[in-house]
């Protein structure tokens, strides 16, 4: 593992970055996206928007089968971290590598074939269909019979549909949304559309699972349901999760490792309970006197 | 008082007298609005995928009868023909996301808007460099398409109706259906469902855009050259038929943009109001209200529903 990826600094000294780029320069691929136990690895990373940097030159790691937890004050650049795992924001510099896999440009469609599924912070779910349909949805890359089959309606379409609806079911059950499996999800109360969004994900069967602000406005009895359900699908399923978040309680509850974000930079990573105690962590929280 | 006899009773008075003249009027109106209903299906399947309101749909209508019927005078069999005319259709869609949508992305709907202009004019040069701006007559018997006419007698009067209105209901009865059920059971229709609802939701679980485009564009361009058949069979293939495609504003505005079930009622309320309204009250004013009836009556409804019959409701948070 790479220095630079497991301190808790987010500057990295010019030595450090010499060596990256000499590194680099002789196709050399850095540690950290070799680790067999790395699922991704972010490695300075930095994302700007014509003069406004969103991300400066951000690394960390996210392991096989933990939950990685990103947090940091409103406009740290969590989600856009995110977008940027997830192919909709295309790094200004650095990489990242999935799988030990790394693409300059990743697309989301890349992104979500190569098993990468996400939530949103407001809730962006196809208000106009079923939760059946939408989780459904969730299923479109792992189906494969053509255009042809499905027009004539009957045939290998019909045998497969039937296998995912059995998926999707199994799904609901988890979730424990049967009564609503009709509804057009527009209809749902707030907490309720956050639990088909975390099933239409889980539909792809992802082996990284984005989730942003999963419990954002929900009442304390929803947050312990969708806690629950993070913890059974990371535990049952093995599935990993990173996650951003704001309650503090739940992130040192649910998490294995926190990266902490301010103003775009990394300022801390480690457990929840180093991170916790992190100075430079506490001041960006409660603010310093200038 | 005289007026408001014209106006409120005697209309009423013939067509109790005539019934097979009020029933054949229905029946012209019933065909005219279905293929109303085509036009504006082929703006609610781009409509409802990408937000854009397609100007061109009318000129694709043009562009596809004149392509089968410039095809066909290359002497190339009709059956033939037809196929190549789907595959220039799909050669369109292609071109029109390549180059139009896709560097496009994200922008202001306006701009999108624009665009389509840009393709209707495109394809007006297109069409008259490639076949030429006289009028073209559509080759029906060589489509298989039924000729002539029969007249039912009935209610002591007769209906006459023509076999091509009535080739042209069932196909466009059929299509109908087949999209409907199309983007209700198959994946690709809950894809483009899903598109139409959240580009960002659709493009995390990994549809992708590009391809729901081609596809509504294809789908919207088969529909095009479906109608440009039939309005061709009724009248010539030329570069006028496209303003038929400003008909479909009113019935778009009746049955909403978004609604395909919209699209075929307000498609039928159009034909017959309009045909309906031509015939016994056109009179009183002099005749040739069928080209502006649809409009009133569009402005009349959106009055009182402006998201129109189907529509989604527009509900904005303050």
């Amino acid at each position: 593992m790479s220095a630079n990826t497991t301190s808790a600094h987010s500057f990295a000294t010019d030595a450090e970055i010499e060596k990256a780029a000499r590194a680099e320069a002789a196709g050399a691929v850095p540690v950290a996206a070799t680790d067999p136990e790395v699922l991704l690895a972010v490695e300075n990373v930095s994302l700007s928007f014509g003069g406004v940097k969103a991300l400066a030159d951000v690394s960390f790691d996210i392991r096989k089968g933990e939950i990685r937890a990103i947090i940091g004050p409103n406009g740290a650049g969590k989600t856009s971290m995110l977008n940027c795992i997830n192919g909709f924001y295309h790094p200004t510099e650095g990489r990242i590598t999935f799988k030990g896999e790394t693409r300059r440009k990743m697309r989301p469609y890349e992104a979500a074939a190569g098993g990468i599924a996400r939530t949103f912070q407001n809730v962006a779910l196809f208000k106009g269909m079923s939760t059946l349909d939408n989780i459904m949805a969730g299923r479109s890359l792992k189906m494969k019979r053509g255009f042809f089959w499905q027009i004539l309606g009957f045939g290998p379409a019909v045998a497969e549909e039937v296998e995912h609806r059995r998926f999707v079911e199994d799904i609901i059950d988890f979730l424990q949304i049967q009564a609503i499996r009709k509804t057009p999800v527009g209809k749902l109360p707030y907490g309720l559309q956050k639990r088909v969004e975390l099933g239409r994900a889980l539909a792809m069967e992802p082996e990284l699972l984005l989730l942003d602000e999963p419990m954002a406005g929900m009442n304390l009895e929803e947050k312990e349901d969708m806690s629950r359900f993070i913890l059974d699908v990371n535990q049952h399923f093995g599935t990993t999760i990173a996650l951003i978040e704001h309650d503090m309680g739940v992130v040192m509850d649910l998490s294995d490792r926190v990266v902490v974000l301010e103003y775009g930079r990394k300022i801390a990573d480690g457990t929840p309970s180093v991170v916790k105690s992190d100075q430079k962590v506490i001041d960006a929280y409660l603010g310093v006197p200038h | 008082m005289n007026a408001l006899y014209q106006i409120f009773i005697e209309p009423f008075i013939f067509m109790g007298e005539a019934p097979d003249l009020l029933i054949q009027t229905i029946w012209e109106g019933f065909v005219s609005g279905i293929l109303y209903a085509l036009i504006a299906l082929g703006f609610v399947l781009i409509f409802k995928a990408s937000g854009v309101f397609n100007f061109a749909q009318g000129i694709m209508v043009v562009f596809a009868a004149l392509t089968l019927v410039g095809f066909y005078s290359m002497g190339i069999p009709a059956i033939i023909s037809l196929i190549l005319a789907i595959g220039v259709m799909f050669l369109l869609a292609v071109t029109v996301e390549r180059v139009v949508l896709r560097p496009l992305v994200n922008q202001p709907d306006i701009i999108l808007f624009m665009a389509t202009f840009g393709i209707t004019y495109f394809l007006i040069g297109l069409g008259e460099f490639i076949f030429g701006g006289e009028p073209k007559v559509m080759i029906t018997s060589q489509l298989y398409l039924p000729e002539g006419r029969t007249n039912f007698d009935i209610l002591g009067g007769f209906v006459t109706i023509q076999h091509i209105d009535v080739a042209a209901a069932v196909i466009a009865i059929i299509m109908i259906a087949v999209l409907g059920i199309f983007f209700s059971k198959t994946r690709i229709g809950r894809a483009l469902r899903a598109v139409a609802d959240s580009h960002k939701a659709a493009l995390s679980v990994g549809i992708s855009l590009n391809q729901i485009w081609v596809i509504v564009w294809f789908a919207a361009g088969i529909v095009a050259l479906v109608t440009g058949i039939m309005w061709g069979a009724r009248s010539d293939v030329s570069f006028a038929l496209q303003i038929i495609a400003l008909k479909a504003l009113p019935v778009l505005i009746l049955g909403g943009f978004t609604s395909i079930p919209g699209a075929i009622v307000g498609g039928l309320i159009i034909g017959i109001g309009e045909k309906i309204g031509e015939f016994y009250w056109g009179p009183l004013l002099g005749g040739g209200i069928e080209t502006w009836l649809a409009y009133v009556i569009a402005l009349i409804f959106l009055m009182f529903r402006p998201q129109g019959l189907f529509g989604e409701k527009i509900i904005e948070r303050v």
